[in-house]
């Protein structure tokens, strides 16, 4: 009997997928819950910023598209709480640790949705980041969070062009529109930036993870990636960044741009952002409001069950 | 007055039906009791904007409809004003609409007046919309002794919005006392499934007969309106 962590190890370093049944260390289960658990939790935090503007939104057609968005987000929550429920988990189990305070979620979901165009800036940059982080963890090591990455990025794309041409409708429009368009993107380009997560030196789970073939880039490399996509894509928006620092540098074939206010990350991650509070309060409030109808499918299906079951008997 | 014009009464009502319900339900987004109820109350929402784009797209601008008319000129049902109050008082609203909408939409696909090509494909989504709403009828019903209460008071506060849709509209070809008669063995047999007591009181007052189709609204539908509207009036003539 070869040693199951040789096993492991061996398939990791083939590139091949590790699967629900497998045998796996400890560590790398819980990792993987972790990170899991905290992306399933950003999806279902993620709808509120936005669904703050769906009942205001200023087309029938846009309308349509962000109440289309945020579904697919709820969409994306149920498949990764699927996918960390192969892991040996509950979705009850994660969504309670959510409530408590003891799992997290992406700290851009605590900034607010101020105008209309914030909800273009996050389908651009929030969802342009989240691509960029995620496209590589549809070949992740595990094969449920793979499988699942793999659709959730083709949705989440076409939400980034939707948001893009959004931003673009504003940038083109009346000075007004093109002056909001202008504004959300200088309040959500920097903490799209801190979505990648803490600079290399300063990441504690990075290298493991990379080790294990969870993540295939580190933080750095992925926060470079967005800037270098980016930044076209603002020149052709007819948008600036907020970045006076940035540049591209010919020598390195990449942007430069300026120092991440890594304070400001820190506090927003120990809860203190804008809007932290009012998340989890809006979170755990459906929660427990929904308690009542919860109970009542339970109690509903055992009734049926017991029915069934009777009938069974008789017959 | 024109057969167009007669067919366009009749759009505005519908459409204005499925836009304020959509907009009522689109509410629930990042509230829902349970994450597939995300998806679903999402998914009826969308399915009832794409029918009000539709059947607004007909008699007008899509957008300047929904966003420049005021209070009184809205056509839609007060059932489907009704704010959402409790999962119960929406579930109750769902019921009581979806119901109507199915039988009334399969009337109008079995027909060839002007809308059978529109309800042809709406029967598939109300269809869908009426089972949620029922199974959910039937799960909070006879669930436990909190959700009974819960939902007995909803199917009664609702009660009295449910003669209005049975009112005659100019341009719609539907028989209406069919569909109130269906509506009614329908809506009286889920309720009773559901160890539901059917309401008693009456489904519509001398003072709302077709009140939401002349134009007349209850108070909370001013406030939704002037959420729904304000950023596309802020910006006259701009386009998103």
């Amino acid at each position: 009997m070869p040693d199951p962590q040789t096993v492991f190890d061996a398939a990791v370093a083939a590139d091949e997928r590790i699967e629900p049944r497998d045998w796996m260390p400890d560590a790398y289960r819980a990792s993987l819950v972790r990170q899991i658990a905290q992306h399933a939790h950003s999806e279902i935090i993620g709808m509120q910023p936005e669904a703050n503007w769906i009942t205001r939104a200023p087309s029938l057609r846009r309308k349509a598209i962000l109440m289309a968005k945020v579904q697919d987000e709820a969409g994306h929550g149920l498949y990764l709480y699927s996918a960390a429920e192969t892991l040996g988990t509950s979705r009850e189990e994660l969504l309670d640790k959510l409530h408590a305070g003891r799992q997290k979620y992406s700290s851009i979901f605590n900034y607010p949705t101020l105008t209309w165009a914030d909800v273009g800036a996050i389908g651009w940059l929030v969802d342009g980041a989240a691509i960029t982080n995620q496209v590589p963890i549809c070949r992740c090591s595990y094969g449920p969070y793979a499988r699942a990455m793999v659709r959730i990025c083709k949705e989440e794309s076409f939400h980034q062009r939707q948001g893009f041409e959004s931003l673009l409708a504003l940038s083109q429009g009346t000075p007004e529109q093109h002056a909001m368009a202008q504004d959300a993107v200088n309040r959500w380009w920097w903490p799209s930036l801190m979505m990648f997560g803490p600079p290399d030196d300063e990441s504690s789970h990075s290298a493991q993870s990379m080790e294990w073939k969870i993540k295939r880039h580190s933080n750095d490399e992925l926060r470079q990636r967005f800037v270098d996509i980016a930044a076209p894509q603002a020149k052709a928006l007819g948008l600036t960044l907020p970045d006076p620092d940035l540049k591209w540098n010919e020598e390195r074939g990449q942007h430069d741009f300026g120092a991440i206010d890594w304070a400001e990350f820190w506090d927003v991650l120990k809860g203190n952002g804008p809007c932290n509070e009012q998340r989890i309060t809006q979170r755990r409030r459906a929660h427990e409001e929904g308690a009542w109808v919860r109970d009542a499918a339970a109690a509903y299906a055992t009734k049926q069950r017991e029915h069934d079951e009777h009938k069974g008997e008789v017959a | 007055m024109t057969a167009a014009a007669v067919a366009h009464t009749a759009a505005l009502a519908l459409g204005d039906d499925a836009l304020v319900l959509s907009h009522r339900l689109g509410e629930w987004a990042g509230h829902a009791p349970v994450l597939e109820e995300e998806v679903a109350l999402a998914n009826i929402a969308l399915d009832l904007l794409g029918q009000a784009r539709i059947l607004l797209s007909l008699v007008g601008d899509e957008d300047e409809l929904a966003y420049l008319r005021e209070e009184r000129a809205f056509r839609n049902l007060q059932l489907t004003e009704q704010p959402n109050g409790d999962f119960a008082h929406t579930i109750a609203r769902q019921l009581y609409f979806s119901t109507y909408q199915h039988l009334l939409y399969g009337q109008l696909a079995a027909g060839e007046g002007p809308f059978a090509p529109l309800a042809a494909k709406a029967v598939k989504e109300t269809a869908y919309h009426r089972d949620h709403a029922e199974q959910w009828t039937l799960r909070l019903g006879d669930g436990t002794e909190e959700s009974h209460g819960r939902m007995q008071r909803a199917v009664d506060a609702l009660w009295r919005f449910t003669g209005e849709p049975f009112q005659p509209v100019e341009g719609l070809d539907a028989d209406q006392e069919t569909l109130e008669a269906q509506w009614l063995t329908s809506v009286t047999s889920v309720l009773e499934r559901a160890t539901l007591t059917v309401p008693e009181g009456p489904r519509t007052g001398a003072w709302a007969a077709g009140a939401g189709r002349q134009g007349l609204h209850t108070e909370s539908f001013g406030r939704m309106i002037a959420e729904m509207q304000h950023l596309h009036r802020s910006h006259p003539g701009a386009t998103w």
